[in-house]
């Protein structure tokens, strides 16, 4: 069981407001992403869930028991740090063990929750070895083998992937998520990577400044932006926004449209502009195509291949039913 | 630094530097050896010619030297263990973040400045004075008989004199080993349930071994040859007198330079066994 609620939790460091009050409920096994810029409190978020960090005002309730004042032990959460935070005059196995040793297990039960989880991530072979001996996704399965020996209500993971490499992040995505189908236990997971999140996530908190702009699933976020800023934080390439007379004419003070739905033809279209850079991944091709009057540049993204070189002009063409428009403040109409 | 010449170009201009170094520590070990050899009674004679190994017979057998050889391990040990244990607590409290911590991070080194002969005079003069030091008055406030330090417990007041000036050497270097500490381990063992003794004894204490261990090494050669504090407080009387004082007092008091050369011999070997030791036991430590 891991049902964790935020009631008008706040933060502050000093004079300075860093999570104005803020409610979250987080259902028992739900994956959840908060993502959001650097800077954003996504991580101060956590660290307040997990207790590293004093709430200033509000109450955090696990399982629908207030835990505001429960020291980070006693909340029964386990985390998996960026940096890993691996014991490095431990062994694994002896890292792996330390929670348990700490909670006074009786070591036969404490050696059958390290084989099972050395099983469960690949670590049998490495049990007797040092962390620095171990390869940066494999102290990442350690780190996550000390976690879940614990057997905790909910897993908070803080950047665990940044410092991999572009491959092995691809890898531990995929084994994350199968991890989490198989405990099926709370998961709550940070990221600046937009990506991680829509990739992973049942539901997705986009957050900046301390403010949650929208809790949803990752096509929700992805079809309906509540606001502007998610509508350019989620997708990747980002949204087209633009806004002006271009942008009245759809009805909105601004508009958005993102790079799989805009139309690209040499010879006719809504908008004129002058290829940039066209970039080819084989599978897709972006081009950033400048001198359209909405915005500085405005990435289009093409299945296949097309042949478009640096100077060439071209045509684009929005498919209007894909269109987003939101108002002065930025709010989605309609 | 892979090609030959580039190589050769090194070596070439680090000869000087070795060469010097290298005269700097033969000559006196060589002069020292030969002396060991020699009857030299500077003001009975001088060189009297060659004496073999009546020097290293006659400086064993003395009944100085084996309590000499004591006094010297005691001194040691003990100051190590205070400053290894004060120092770690030192260290901890400083890295906590607190109001002047600059401030109080100078005044705690501060007795590393002081000169050995300054700091004995002070401890012996305004601390340890029977009649007039800040410690008689205390013990007479609460109404206990003054203890005359420098003669009634000796090697404990060498000790002390000598942990306080090596005390902020190992705060120094231990604060700057707590520092390095990842704060993240630390969050994690705090999520996973070890509070503050258990957090110091499995994390904190691991991540300082190889400081403590380059701690005890450096004290340790220092400490084997101290000597301005037992000369101006004791001068070797009370059981303080160690190895490397006897060889002083064999040289100046007893005008036995070939004598006192043979009882710096035996220093050297005898800092030899303690640094062998000390590598086998600690050393390891700074292999990982």
């Amino acid at each position: 069981m891991g049902q964790i609620q935020l009631k008008q939790v706040t933060k502050s460091f000093g004079d300075v407001q860093v999570i104005p009050p803020l409610d979250l409920t987080i259902e028992d096994g739900e994956f959840t992403v908060f993502v959001g810029p650097s800077g954003c409190g996504k991580s101060t978020l956590l660290r307040l869930i997990a207790g590293l960090e004093d709430i200033t005002t509000g109450h955090i309730e696990i399982d629908g028991k207030d835990a505001t004042d429960l020291v980070p032990a006693k909340r029964g959460l386990a985390m998996v740090f960026q940096s890993y935070a691996l014991y490095p005059h431990m062994s694994v196995r002896k890292n792996i063990a330390f929670p348990l040793k700490m909670a006074g297990m009786d070591q036969a039960e404490i050696e059958k929750r390290i084989s099972g989880a050395a099983s469960v991530l690949n670590l049998t072979d490495y049990l007797d070895r040092r962390p620095g001996q171990l390869s940066g996704g494999q102290r990442q399965r350690v780190a996550i083998g000390r976690a879940i020996v614990r057997e905790p209500a909910a897993f908070l993971f803080d950047e665990p992937l940044s410092n991999l490499d572009a491959a092995l992040r691809v890898g531990m995505r995929l084994e994350i998520s199968e991890l989490h189908e198989r405990l099926k236990t709370t998961m709550i997971y940070v990221t600046h990577d937009q990506v991680e999140a829509m990739t992973m996530a049942d539901k997705i908190v986009v957050l900046r400044a301390g403010h949650i702009e929208q809790v949803g699933s990752p096509l929700e976020l992805y079809h309906r932006p509540r606001n502007e800023f998610v509508a350019g934080f989620i997708g990747s390439p980002k949204m087209n926004i633009f806004g002006g007379a271009e942008a009245k004419k759809y009805g909105g003070e601004k508009a958005g449209i993102r790079p799989e739905h805009i139309d690209v033809s040499k010879t006719e279209g809504t908008w004129k502009g002058v290829v940039g850079v066209a970039e080819h991944l084989g599978s897709d091709t972006f081009i950033h195509v400048h001198d359209t009057g909405l915005a500085d540049m405005v990435t289009v993204r093409i299945t296949g291949d097309i042949q478009a070189k640096h100077g060439d002009t071209i045509y684009l063409t929005p498919q209007l039913d894909q269109m987003h428009k939101f108002d002065a403040q930025g709010l989605r109409i309609a | 630094m892979a090609t030959k010449a580039s190589r050769s170009a090194a070596r070439l201009m680090m000869a000087p530097a070795v060469i010097l170094l290298l005269g700097w520590m033969l000559v006196p070990l060589i002069m020292t050896l030969w002396f060991s050899f020699r009857t030299y009674l500077p003001l009975r004679g001088g060189d009297l010619g060659w004496a073999g190994f009546d020097n290293y017979v006659r400086f064993v057998s003395s009944s100085a030297f084996w309590p000499a050889v004591q006094t010297t391990l005691v001194i040691v040990l003990g100051v190590l263990i205070i400053t290894v244990c004060l120092g770690i607590v030192l260290a901890i409290l400083l890295d906590q973040p607190m109001w002047g911590q600059g401030v109080v991070r100078i005044l705690v080194i501060a007795p590393f400045f002081v000169m050995p002969t300054v700091s004995a005079l002070v401890w012996k003069n305004m601390f340890m004075d029977p009649v007039n030091g800040l410690f008689s008055h205390l013990w007479r406030f609460f109404g206990a008989d003054p203890v005359s330090w420098l003669s009634d417990a000796a090697t404990p007041s060498i000790i002390m004199i000598v942990s306080w000036q090596w005390l902020p050497f190992a705060t120094l270097i231990l604060l700057t080993a707590i520092q390095s500490l990842d704060s993240e381990q630390l969050e994690a063992a705090e999520m996973d349930g070890a509070p503050h003794l258990k957090r110091f004894w499995f994390i904190i204490l691991p991540h300082l071994s190889r400081a403590i261990t380059i701690v005890i090494l450096i004290q340790t050669i220092f400490l084997l040859a101290i000597f301005a504090e037992i000369f101006v407080t004791t001068g070797g009387a009370f059981g303080t007198r160690t190895l490397s004082y006897l060889i002083f007092q064999r040289v100046l008091e007893s005008q036995n330079v070939g004598l006192g050369s043979a009882g710096g011999v035996y220093a050297i070997i005898l800092a030899n066994i303690v640094a062998i030791f000390l590598m086998r036991i600690v050393g390891k430590n700074l292999d990982n």
